[in-house]
Formats: C-alpha cells, sequence, structure tokens
C-alpha cells in the first residue's frame, strides 16, 4: 500500500499544484490581476456582503393588489356587456379573490352568468344567487403573477443600475419575493428610499366645484375623490380630484432633477401621445388645477395658466435636493406593477467589513500556528507532514471557492478555521493508529499500512456525518450561514485528499528515501 | 525529541464503572436545560424574533446613558444598548416593532434620524415578522432534518443499537448546548443555530470514531464481555478523541478570542459544544450500548462453519 504508482504519484502532485495555481489570483492585489498575471486563472473568491460592505434586501411584491386590480378591470369589462344587454347590476367592493358582481333581478341572473362565463377565456365561474364570481384559473394566476414579478425584477433593476454601484444582483426568490443585493453601497436609507415607493404618477384635474372639506361634509361629486397632500407645508392638506385619469405616468420618456427659481424641481418629457393629450387637456382645462398624483398622495396641484403643448413640464413640490433626485430618478425607471414590502434588510458598511476580514484572518493564522506547532510537538516528522498536508487544504479550500465563485463570508472564515482543526483529525486517526499497531509489534512499512488502512472506513464515516449536516445547513440557510456551509462542506472533502493522500505520498517518499528502522511517532 | 503523547499509550479507564453517574449528571443537565427553555426561555435575536439592530462606531468612547436617553424617548418600545467589543462601538436593538414591515422600516428610519451624523453607521439589520417567523421554522427543520439525516446513515453502517445510541447522544449535545444559551442569555441568532449544527456534526464524528472501533473489536476479541470490550474501545480511541478536541478546541479558541465581536456568540457555542460532544461521545454514547442490549451479531458463514465442527 505504501507503494505509490508513478501516475498516481503524479496526479496527487498535479492536484497540489492546480490547487496552487487557483488559489494563487488571491494573494494578489486585485488591482494587478488584470494586467500582470495574466498568465494566471482570474477568479478572485467572491467576498460575502458582511465581509466587502453593501446592502441585502429581501422585498415581497404584492401580489393582492395585481389580482386586485385585474378582477377590478375585469368587473367593469363584464359590467360594461351586462348594461348593453340592460341587466340591472351593482359592483362589489374589488379584492384579491375574484371580480365579484351583484344582479339586481333574479331572472336576469341565468343571462349574466352567461355573459360573465365568456368575458374573458381562462376564467372560472362560482357564486350563489345572485351573486356572480369570477376567478382566474391556475394557468391565468400564474401568468399575472409572474408577469408582475418579472416587471418588478426590471423596475428594481432600472433604479439600482441608476445608483452607479458595480455588480449589483437582482434575484427573484419563490413565488412572489425579490433579493437586491448590492455590494459597496455607503448609504442604505437610499437604497430602502428608492425600491420602497411604486412611484406610480398620473396626473389629474382637480375638481372645482368643491373643496376636499366642503366635500367631506356634504357628500362627494360623482366620479370625484379626496387624497391627501404629499406635504402639509403648503396648508393644503387634501385634495378633491377627478377620479379620472388624465394622462398616466406610462407615457413619461424622461426625467430629470433641476432648479426652477432657485428651488429644486423634477422636469419631465412626454412621449408624443402623452404630450397630445397633455396639450390637450392644458388648453381646455385653464383656469383649473392639475394634480400630480404619486403613489396615492398629491405632489402639487399647479394652477393651468396655459396650454403645455410641448409635451416638457416641470413638477414643482417641497422637494430637497435629494428628494428631487431621487423622485425623477424613479419616474425614469418606471413605476413598479405593485407595491413591494421590505421584508429583510441587513447592510453592512465597508468599514467593518474590512475589520471583519482582518480580526478573521488573523485568527485563523494564529489557530494554524497553534495547530502546526502542537501536530509537531505531538508527532515530530509525521506531525511536520500533517503540516504540509493542512496547508495544502488550506489552499485547495481557497482554489475550489475561487473556481465555484462561493461567496465567502464571516462565518464562512470561521468555517475555514474549523476545518483547520477537524482537517488534522484524519491524520490524527491515523497516527494514533500506527502508534497502536508498531506496540502491537508490527514491522514499520506494516504499521505504516495498516495504520492508513485502518483509518480509512472511521475517516469516511465520520466525514460524511459532519456533510450531511453541512448540506442541510447549506439547503436551509440564507446568506452568511449558507458561507459557513459552503466553507465546511469544501474544507471537509479538500481535507480528505491532503489528509490521507498527500500525508501517504509524503511517508512513502520518505521511507522510501531512508529506510528508517525506528518509527518515533 | 520524543513526541508528546497527551494520553499515556497503556491508558486503561473503567469508563462503564462510572456510567451510573455519567446518565445521572447528563439526565441533570438534559433536564435543566429543558426546564430552563421552557420557563426562561432563549434570548432570540433578530433573526428569529423580527426586529432592528444598528452597530454604530462613535468618536471616542460611546455615551451609552445620553444614547439610551435619546432613542428612548421615541417611542419604539424596549431599545436594548449595550458596548460591543470596543468603548467606542456600540450595538443598538429593537425589539419587533408592533404592525407590519412598514412599521419595522419606519423605526429603523427614526432611529437613524436620531443619532444623527455624529456617529458611523456600521452595520444595520431589519428582520420583519413573517421573515422572522419563517426562519425560526426553518431552523427548527433544518435541526430535526440533520438529526434524521445522520441517525439513517448510521443506521445503514451499524447496527441500530450504534444509530440510536448516537442520536441520543446527538439530542443530548443539542440540548444543553441550547441549554447554556439559555443560561448565559447570549443571544442565539442564525449564526448560533449553525453552530449547534456543526457541534451535531462534530459530536457525532466523535462517537463514529468510538463506534467503528467497538465494531472493529466485537469481531476480533470473540470472547470478550461486551463491557469491558466497550472499555477497551474507548481506552483505545481516547488518545485521538483527546488529539483532535485539542486542536478544534486550539483554532477556535484563536477564533474567540481574536476572530470579532460578530462573530464571538458562534464560537463560544462551538467552544461549548465540542467539549458536550467529546464528553458525550465517551462518557454517553458507548455506555448507551448496554442499556440497548448490544448483542455480537455472529456472521452466518461462520455460524455453520461453527455447527459443521
Amino acid at each position: 500500500m505504501l507503494y505509490f504508482t508513478k501516475w498516481k504519484a503524479a496526479l496527487v502532485l498535479l492536484v497540489c499544484a492546480l490547487g496552487v495555481i487557483y488559489a494563487a489570483p488571491n494573494f494578489l492585489p486585485s488591482g494587478t490581476l488584470a494586467t500582470e498575471s495574466s498568465y494566471l486563472p482570474g477568479k478572485q473568491i467572491n467576498l460575502g456582503l458582511d465581509l466587502r460592505g453593501g446592502s441585502h434586501m429581501l422585498l415581497e411584491v404584492d401580489t393582492d393588489s395585481v389580482l386586485r386590480e385585474r378582477y377590478d378591470a375585469l368587473a367593469d369589462a363584464i359590467r360594461t356587456e351586462l348594461r348593453q344587454e340592460q341587466i340591472r347590476n351593482r359592483p362589489r367592493e374589488a379584492t384579491a379573490n375574484g371580480a365579484e358582481i351583484t344582479i339586481l333581478r333574479a331572472d336576469d341572473v341565468e343571462k349574466a352568468r352567461e355573459i360573465a362565463r365568456t368575458a374573458e377565456p381562462n376564467t372560472e365561474l362560482s357564486g350563489e344567487g345572485n351573486n356572480i364570481v369570477v376567478t382566474y384559473n391556475e394557468v391565468a394566476y400564474r401568468e399575472l403573477i409572474d408577469r408582475a414579478i418579472a416587471q418588478s425584477l426590471e423596475v428594481v433593476r432600472r433604479r439600482v443600475d441608476e445608483l452607479g454601484t458595480t455588480e449589483p444582483s437582482i434575484q427573484r426568490q419563490g413565488e412572489n419575493r425579490i433579493v437586491v443585493q448590492v455590494p459597496g453601497l455607503d448609504d442604505p436609507s437610499r437604497l430602502r428610499d428608492i425600491l420602497g415607493r411604486t412611484a406610480k404618477m398620473n396626473f389629474h384635474l382637480v375638481n372645482n366645484e368643491k373643496t376636499a372639506a366642503d366635500a367631506r361634509a356634504t357628500g362627494l361629486p360623482p366620479g370625484t375623490m379626496i387624497l391627501p397632500s404629499a406635504d402639509e407645508g403648503d396648508g393644503i392638506r387634501e385634495y378633491l380630484i377627478d377620479r379620472r385619469i388624465v394622462v398616466s405616468g406610462d407615457n413619461l420618456v424622461d426625467s430629470q432633477p433641476t432648479f426652477s427659481d432657485g428651488r429644486p424641481v423634477v422636469s419631465f418629457r412626454f412621449d408624443a401621445a402623452g404630450g397630445a393629450r397633455f396639450g390637450d387637456i392644458t388648453s381646455k382645462n385653464a383656469g383649473r388645477g392639475l394634480a400630480i398624483v404619486l403613489d396615492g398622495e398629491v405632489i402639487s396641484a399647479p394652477r393651468i395658466n396655459e396650454p403645455i403643448l410641448g409635451g416638457n413640464g416641470i413638477i414643482t413640490g417641497q422637494f430637497s435636493v435629494q428628494e428631487a433626485n431621487d423622485l425623477s430618478l424613479l419616474l425614469r425607471a418606471g413605476a413598479l406593477p405593485a407595491p413591494m414590502q421590505i421584508l429583510e434588510e441587513r447592510s453592512v458598511g465597508p468599514g467593518l467589513g474590512q475589520d471583519s476580514v482582518e480580526a478573521g484572518e488573523f485568527a485563523a493564522v494564529l489557530g494554524l500556528v497553534f495547530v502546526i506547532a502542537f501536530m509537531v510537538i505531538s508527532y515530530g516528522r509525521f506531525g511536520v507532514y500533517a503540516d504540509i498536508a493542512l496547508m495544502m487544504n488550506l489552499i485547495l479550500v481557497l482554489a475550489v471557492m475561487s473556481v465555484l465563485q462561493a461567496t465567502l463570508t464571516l462565518p464562512g472564515i470561521a468555517g475555514i478555521v474549523l476545518t483547520v482543526g477537524m482537517a488534522v483529525d484524519a491524520n490524527v486517526l491515523i497516527f494514533e493508529r500506527i502508534r497502536e499497531e508498531r506496540r502491537n509489534g508490527r514491522t514499520i512499512i506494516n504499521a505504516i499500512d495498516a495504520g492508513y488502512r485502518s483509518a480509512m472506513s472511521t475517516i469516511l464515516d465520520a466525514n460524511i456525518t459532519t456533510l450531511i449536516a453541512a448540506l442541510v445547513l447549506f439547503s436551509f440557510g440564507s446568506g452568511p450561514i449558507k458561507g459557513f456551509a459552503v466553507t465546511l462542506a469544501i474544507g471537509i472533502i479538500t481535507s480528505m485528499f491532503s489528509a490521507i493522500w498527500l500525508t501517504r505520498l509524503l511517508i512513502a517518499a520518505w521511507v522510501k528515501r531512508s529506510r528508517p528502522t525506528e518509527l518515533v511517532i | 525529541m520524543k513526541p508528546l503523547h497527551l494520553i499515556p499509550d497503556d491508558v486503561n479507564i473503567p469508563f462503564l464503572k462510572f456510567r451510573k453517574i455519567f446518565y445521572i449528571a447528563s439526565l441533570l443537565m438534559v433536564l435543566a436545560s429543558v426546564g430552563m427553555f421552557f420557563t426562561k426561555g432563549l434570548n432570540f435575536g433578530i433573526d428569529f424574533r423580527g426586529g432592528i439592530l444598528v452597530e454604530i462606531k462613535t468618536n471616542g468612547p460611546a455615551d451609552i446613558n445620553a444614547l439610551r436617553d435619546n432613542l428612548g424617548s421615541l417611542g419604539l418600545g424596549d431599545v436594548s444598548i449595550q458596548e460591543f467589543g470596543e468603548p467606542d462601538d456600540v450595538l443598538i436593538q429593537l425589539q419587533r416593532q408592533d404592525g407590519d414591515e412598514e412599521a419595522q422600516m419606519a423605526a429603523l428610519a427614526a432611529v437613524t434620524n436620531a443619532l444623527g451624523d455624529d456617529v458611523t453607521i456600521r452595520r444595520s439589520e431589519l428582520v420583519g415578522p413573517k421573515v422572522g417567523g419563517e426562519l425560526k421554522e426553518a431552523g427548527f427543520y433544518s435541526v430535526v432534518i440533520s438529526l434524521f439525516l445522520i441517525m439513517v446513515y448510521i443506521w445503514v453502517r451499524f447496527e441500530w443499537q450504534f444509530a440510536v445510541a448516537s442520536v441520543v447522544a446527538l439530542l443530548h449535545d443539542v440540548l444543553i448546548t441550547i441549554g447554556f444559551f439559555v443560561i448565559t442569555g447570549v443571544q442565539f441568532d442564525l449564526a448560533t443555530l449553525a453552530a449547534v449544527l456543526t457541534v451535531a456534526g462534530y459530536s457525532i464524528n466523535d462517537t463514529v470514531v468510538v463506534f467503528d472501533r467497538i465494531r472493529e473489536y466485537l469481531r476480533k476479541f470473540r470472547k470478550m464481555e461486551i463491557p469491558d470490550l466497550l472499555d477497551l474501545s474507548i481506552n483505545s480511541t481516547l488518545s485521538r478523541t483527546t488529539m483532535t478536541s485539542f486542536t478544534t478546541l486550539l483554532a477556535l479558541i484563536a477564533l474567540f478570542v481574536f476572530g470579532g465581536e460578530a462573530i464571538r456568540g458562534f464560537t463560544m457555542a462551538l467552544i461549548f459544544g465540542i467539549v458536550i460532544g467529546t464528553y458525550s461521545s465517551i462518557c454517553v454514547a458507548s455506555p448507551l450500548l448496554i442499556v440497548l442490549r448490544l448483542k455480537r451479531k455472529i456472521p452466518e458463514a461462520e455460524e455453520g462453519q461453527e455447527a459443521g465442527a
């Protein structure tokens, strides 16, 4: 067993050499990578957000609101058809559970159900008595949700890109969640600000029959609603506006922050259709207020003094420079199809990340030195071989992580340190076994051989059980914990190679070279 | 130079003789852990509870009292403020706010506003109630699933008594490690949960090494009484068990002392768990095999030979 065939020895050395080559980029400053060392692989280990600094955000798209909107529209469409057939009906409040309509005369129900059934494909009809409920079937539902999430992803990507950071990652998670990771972001509150808003902007005419306060007291005129003011600094708390959207934010093609009379404002430009519509509305409604509504709040409602024909305009309001910047950014990136909620946010400043890396590196090196010294004290020459294997193991962990582009996190560093302690375990098992075999009177070569052979199944069993724990951790864990599981799992696998094959090669070479007559272990 | 032998070569400690003491000690520790878990409870971090955490660096040593007055006046419920490793490093934690995720966002914004520009925010974490609940559930399942998978593996590789004994030892370690968190009040978060699972992996590792030896000796020493055989197995592997635990502890202690405040709870859990895991593989798992009536399984072929003889 101690005898190595040439190709086997070469294979072990080849793996070690590859390890060194692929781990090497991690020891170079990142700036020099692209230029000087083109003969080396260019991949360094991916540092997690907790080490490089940055923000992680888990968002949930409010899919119920998408459904609610769609069912509302569906109910409207059905009611239009019902009206054409002179079927009297009453709408019910829009919910995410289906488009619901109450038919007023029992005789009409049969016919109304037929109309509702064929109103839109991929729907199912239910409801009892006078009530009609139309819901999307599984296929349509799935498509609806998927489209909403895809749109949200796109909008989120555009917004995050506006921040100008490098390599942001935006991914869907589960049915209706989005994970955003932005490395190297100094101010996470800005990310929060731009992701937490739907940014649905519409223009409505302000109702000129009543004020909001009168309407509250005497009842709303038909086709109007009351919306709060985004900023109460101008003394107006609520506006009474027409429900009808005169121009929608979907028609915006550009928006920039700028200044007007020394105050920050946001300029915008419509596409051709929007511009024409805007010109038309402003021509016909001179003197009325035009409310600019963003996410259900009125930003401002300037009076229309003259027709605005070029399709350009500005939004005034109580903005700070930052707010004007953010608003124009949001308008450029477009509105989300549905509101999003921030479920989880974790941000680490660059200073802390750097400190963590340094502390982790120091602790890892110190732990390594302890273990190396202790192995030499305990096993002499064999300890040195185990130490060489240990260093090789660390190099292999770095190499595998670089190649797989696995993410190193703070708990991941702990995983590596733990691997240092555990990697020598295989060697301890083997060496202790060799000691025993020697005590039992075996010859040197025989004892070494038996040591490796009998320790083998133990090493496998012991490592596989730890590997199981690591894999479960990986499949359940989030960010940092996943990083721990990855380094632990990689460390276990590489340690089996280095502790078994590499040490055996080293010991075999020594035995062959110096033909020892005494085994000090 | 003669290499150091931590454990003398001719060690022969009659572990099995003391097994009643070990059983009682272990039972007491487990009961205490479970009892405290249900009465005092774990000090869950925001990962599981939901809430807000902000780590700040102040200019010069932090005035904890001023910070407490400042943030306490915001009306955001319990605010915990503590020094975090360095005098100018402060960890602020807020309990989960009533209401949904929006309420958490608003609270975080209120805190960062109140802190002003004098301090540097090194880290901020916000976990909404939804995610907190999910993480707790996922964490629970991950412990159960890994225990189950490990048991299945041991069952495939050994006889059933070994599988049961190793999982009992494993549960013992996990429960006592959790008890350690209850007693010390060290915060229990995602990272410490990972530590508990690692302890499980490590402890089983230790146990398997001893069990492997028992299985080997069962074949080798056919006449030996089972208790003697168990003692012999434990003693033969004792040197390895202590060596490995010792090297792992060396590395972990370096991490505990120098690895920074952020992973201190995590390494503390690992250190404690490894000590407990080593104890349980020597003093709990192997003696349990007697309770479970481990017998020699004589391979059929040899049985046939004996019958023929």
